[in-house]
This record gives structure tokens, C-alpha cells and sequence, in this order.
């Protein structure tokens, strides 16, 4: 099974709203690397690209599933949902909301060796967002090498109104998910890799090793913050996080 | 048909302490026991230590999270005196020998600027009456052996509460939004958990307005100056020696505690 048509799986996974069991099922090789290869493929196919994202950013996640670093992916444009726009569940499989600190950035940030600094000075602003997950495999059931290949379950995300990261402390705001009007889970910045910004320096890292970086412009979710919240027609997911605002999503 | 025996069972808890030596769960023996037993029990118990010199300095108020309500069984919180021998400072060492199966837990606690007397006090009103808040630290701790605590027996066991620790700045609510104060809990320099203020009650001055209510039913009121400890932001976590806990509050500041052997006495605050 090559890089092509295990990416023509989620592809057509994607296409057909059918979750599909996991590619190192018939592709037990697959590693991190492999899922990457997978994943470029994705990204060449998903037309405008307006950020990242990154998965698995909590060590309670990390210790759980047997990994020491966390993973990324990518953000299409035709994924993203403005501000008030409800979510059509239909479209997709089995999605689930978490929610995250989105950093937007202001100039371009690349290199091996940039810092949680780095990245909170090259960010022109800070947002609360909420990001749809959408697993392509039946339960949320994957290797790490299978939910890298997936594009890190990024299924749709929203992006509230960005503020100046400046003299705001990331790590210890204050974060609340509500589910049709109840507090389903409550985190702190930290709960990213300690700081959301150490998360996103990671990632820029990672890149480097490809020889990318971040563009001016792009927007990056920091990683979920508390445990993702399924989500069907007719509940309204709320995420607030101290000095960042609020952002509603409706499904429909 | 309420408890026959809460003096006996008072005295039990009361012995417990003294020994830390935990007493199987009084739900055990009878399983019809429930809030308004754990209650009456309670009330002996307290008796028993403030006749030892104790005095009330405030109300703890536990299972306030989604999670631990459904643990235990049941929709609402509960609550338990604060006694003046419990409380540790920021920066204090706590001697794992003054307890049974401690755990801790990083808490909002208010500090109570005015007198509120329920029933009827309503959330807004409960703001007003808060000088402010600290950042504080609850070692949960049951008398009940392994834990093994129904609603009857937690609450009965001063809704296990062991102590508390506090930091000294209280800061003023005045714009602050209780529900959104992020927290993060690091044990020897590596984090644990983070929660936020909502993770109580919804919101921890809903907390405040809900024991001031329930008090009010019997003629308690909440007194200025009064320590109320509005529930865990997140999962205990069990205490070992040697341990350094390290709560964070955003807009609170932080507070830290040292876990030794040995039991109470030479420590300051014990």
C-alpha cells in the first residue's frame, strides 16, 4: 500500500462521511514519518492553506497513548467556519469540539531552534478558537503514524477575534468548554505542552527539518486544551478563555 | 427515619482522628443512610472537637464538580466547618502523619467581607458580600477507610476535609471574572492538572450564594472574615513525602506546600 492510495483512503473517507478503519491495519510498516508522507499528500489536494495545527499537546495525552512529543497538521482554508456560522454536522463523520488558543501570526517564523519567546513576538495576536475534530477512523481508534496520516483528526475550526499577545500571561488564563449551557470541562493555558506558545515553537521546529516554517498571515491552533466534546445537531459548544473573549459554535 | 445513633457515630469519627486509625463506612452497616444522617452526625462531631478548643473560621464545600457528583451519586455539593487548627500558610510543610489517605487539591477560596444569612441570597448579592479571594489548597483526607465513602459517610466526616492552606494577598473581585481564573497544579516542578474557576459550581461565587442558602436553613450564618473554600478545579491528587505542590492562580498568585513525614506539633499552623 503506498503513500497515494493510503491518502486516497482518507480522501474518499472525507468524500463519503464513512469512518474507515485504521491504514496500519493493511499498512502495519506505517510510521511517523510514513503518516507525514501521507498527510503532504493531503495538503497538496486541500487547495488554499491558511495555518497549522497541532495534536496529542498534553502529557496526560502523551503518557496515555505511549508518546513523548506531540504531532501537527495542516489548516484549509475551506475548512474554516466565520464567526457566528453554525456547523454542519452532516458533512462530516463523527466531529467532536475542543477548545484551543489560535496564535495568528504577524511576520514569518522559522528555524531549529525557536522559542515559546519567538513565537509569542512574531504573533501580531492571540484568539480563542474552537477546532471541529473530525477522525476519519471508526471510534477515534489510531496509531499515532494513522492520526498523523489524517491530518491530526482536523476537521473544521473557528477563530474568535484576535488581541495583542503582549503582558498576557498564555499559560495560566482561565478556559471553560460549555455544552448547551453547562460546563463540560474547564483547563489553563498549560494544559498545551505547558504554554501553547512552547507548543507552536515546537512545531516550528519540526518544520524546520523540512525546511518550512510559518507565513505571516497564518494562524496556528495551539492544541486542545481540555478533552474534545462530541458534538450532534441542535448543541451549541461555548468556549471562553480569560482575556482572549468568547467564541460560540451552533450545530446543526 | 433519621440516625438514632449520631452521637456514637460522632465519636467514632471523633476517635478516628485522634488515631488515624479509618473506620469502615457507617453506609456499610446501613445503607439507608443519607445527607440529612451525614448531617446530624456532622453536627456531634463538630461539637465534640470545639469542645477540644476548636473554633470555626470558615466552610469548605466539596463535590461542587460534575464529575465528583456523579462519583458519589448525587446533583448538589456539600459542606463542612473549617476549624482553626487545620489551617497552614503559604509556604508551610505538612506532616503526612497528622492525616490517614490525604490528597490535595488547589481551590479559590473567598474571604468574607460581610455578614450573608440565607436562604435567599442570591449570586449578585453573594459577590458584594466577598472581600476577595486567595489562592488556597485543600488536603482532602477520609476517616473512612480506602475512601470508601458514600454521601452519608463523606458528609458525616466533615465532608472530608483535612486542611487547608491559603495565601495571604486577598484580591478584590472588582473586575475579575471568578469563572475564567486559570490554575495550574505542579508537584515537585513538573505540572499536573490545570483547571478554571467555572470548574466549581459553574462559577466558585455561585458556590458562596448555594452554602450561604443551605446554612440559612438552619439559622448558620456566614460571618465576616469567614474562609469559604468553593471546591476542587480539578481531580486530588494523593500526597506523598517529600512532595512539593505548587498551585498557580491567575490574578491570585501562587501558593506552595511541602509534604514531610511525621505528624503535627513542630510545624507552623498545625
Amino acid at each position: 500500500m503506498d503513500t497515494q492510495q493510503l491518502a486516497a483512503r482518507l480522501s474518499k473517507a472525507v468524500a463519503d462521511r464513512t469512518a474507515i478503519d485504521q491504514l496500519s491495519d493493511d499498512a502495519p510498516d506505517l510510521d511517523l514519518a510514513g503518516g507525514y508522507a501521507v498527510q503532504r499528500v493531503l495538503r497538496e489536494e486541500a487547495g488554499p492553506l491558511v495555518g497549522w495545527k497541532l495534536g496529542v499537546t498534553s502529557r496526560a495525552k502523551q503518557a496515555q497513548v505511549g508518546v513523548s512529543a506531540p504531532v501537527f497538521g495542516f489548516l484549509a482554508g475551506a475548512n474554516a467556519l466565520d464567526l457566528g456560522e453554525p456547523l454542519d454536522t452532516s458533512q462530516l463523520i463523527q466531529p467532536r469540539c475542543e477548545p484551543e488558543i489560535v496564535f495568528v501570526l504577524g511576520r514569518d517564523l522559522a528555524g531549529p531552534h525557536v522559542t515559546a519567546a519567538d513565537v509569542i513576538s512574531a504573533s501580531s495576536g492571540v484568539a480563542v478558537g474552537i477546532e471541529v475534530l473530525d477522525s476519519r477512523f471508526r471510534d477515534y481508534r489510531f496509531t499515532m503514524a494513522d492520526v498523523v496520516a489524517d491530518n491530526t483528526s482536523a476537521g473544521r475550526f473557528v477563530v474568535g477575534t484576535p488581541v495583542p499577545p503582549a503582558s498576557i500571561d498564555l499559560r495560566l488564563v482561565g478556559v471553560v468548554l460549555e455544552k448547551n449551557g453547562e460546563v463540560v470541562a474547564t483547563a489553563s493555558g498549560a494544559a498545551s505542552l505547558g504554554h501553547p506558545a512552547a507548543a507552536v515553537a515546537w512545531m516550528v521546529r519540526a518544520m524546520a527539518a523540512h525546511g518550512e516554517g510559518l507565513k505571516a498571515g497564518e494562524v496556528v491552533l495551539s492544541g486542545g486544551l481540555t478533552a474534545a466534546v462530541p458534538v450532534a445537531p441542535g448543541d451549541v459548544v461555548v468556549a471562553s478563555i480569560d482575556r482572549l473573549g468568547t467564541v460560540e459554535l451552533g450545530c446543526r | 427515619m433519621p440516625v438514632t445513633d449520631a452521637p456514637a457515630k460522632a465519636r467514632a469519627l471523633y476517635d478516628a482522628r485522634r488515631t488515624r486509625v479509618p473506620i469502615p463506612p457507617f453506609t456499610d452497616e446501613d445503607p439507608s443512610l443519607g445527607m440529612a444522617d451525614g448531617y446530624a452526625v456532622q453536627k456531634e462531631l463538630v461539637a465534640l472537637l470545639l469542645a477540644d478548643g476548636d473554633r470555626i473560621i470558615g466552610h469548605k464545600v466539596g463535590l461542587t464538580s460534575k464529575p465528583m457528583q456523579k462519583m458519589v451519586g448525587v446533583d448538589s455539593p456539600d459542606y463542612g466547618p473549617v476549624l482553626a487548627s487545620t489551617v497552614y500558610r503559604d509556604g508551610d510543610t505538612i506532616p503526612l502523619g497528622s492525616f490517614i489517605a490525604p490528597k490535595i487539591e488547589a481551590e479559590i477560596v473567598f474571604v468574607l467581607g460581610e455578614r450573608l444569612e440565607g436562604p435567599g441570597v442570591t449570586v449578585t448579592q453573594a459577590h458584594a458580600a466577598i472581600a476577595g479571594a486567595v489562592a488556597g489548597m485543600e488536603i482532602v483526607d477520609s476517616r473512612i477507610v480506602d475512601w470508601r465513602i458514600k454521601l452519608a459517610d463523606t458528609v458525616a466526616d466533615l465532608a472530608s476535609n483535612g486542611a487547608m492552606a491559603t495565601s495571604s494577598r486577598i484580591v478584590p473581585l472588582d473586575g475579575i471574572d471568578s469563572r475564567l481564573i486559570g490554575m495550574t497544579l505542579t508537584r515537585n516542578g513538573e505540572l499536573i492538572d490545570t483547571g478554571a474557576g467555572a470548574a466549581a459550581l459553574g462559577d466558585p461565587v455561585a458556590v458562596v450564594a448555594w452554602l450561604a442558602n443551605v446554612l440559612g436553613e438552619n439559622g448558620v450564618a456566614l460571618e465576616p472574615g469567614h474562609l469559604i473554600m468553593t471546591g476542587a478545579l480539578h481531580a486530588a491528587v494523593p500526597m506523598q513525602a517529600d512532595d512539593v505542590f505548587r498551585a498557580e492562580f491567575d490574578r491570585l498568585g501562587p501558593i506552595t506546600v511541602r509534604v514531610a513525614t511525621g505528624s503535627a506539633g513542630s510545624e507552623s499552623g498545625a
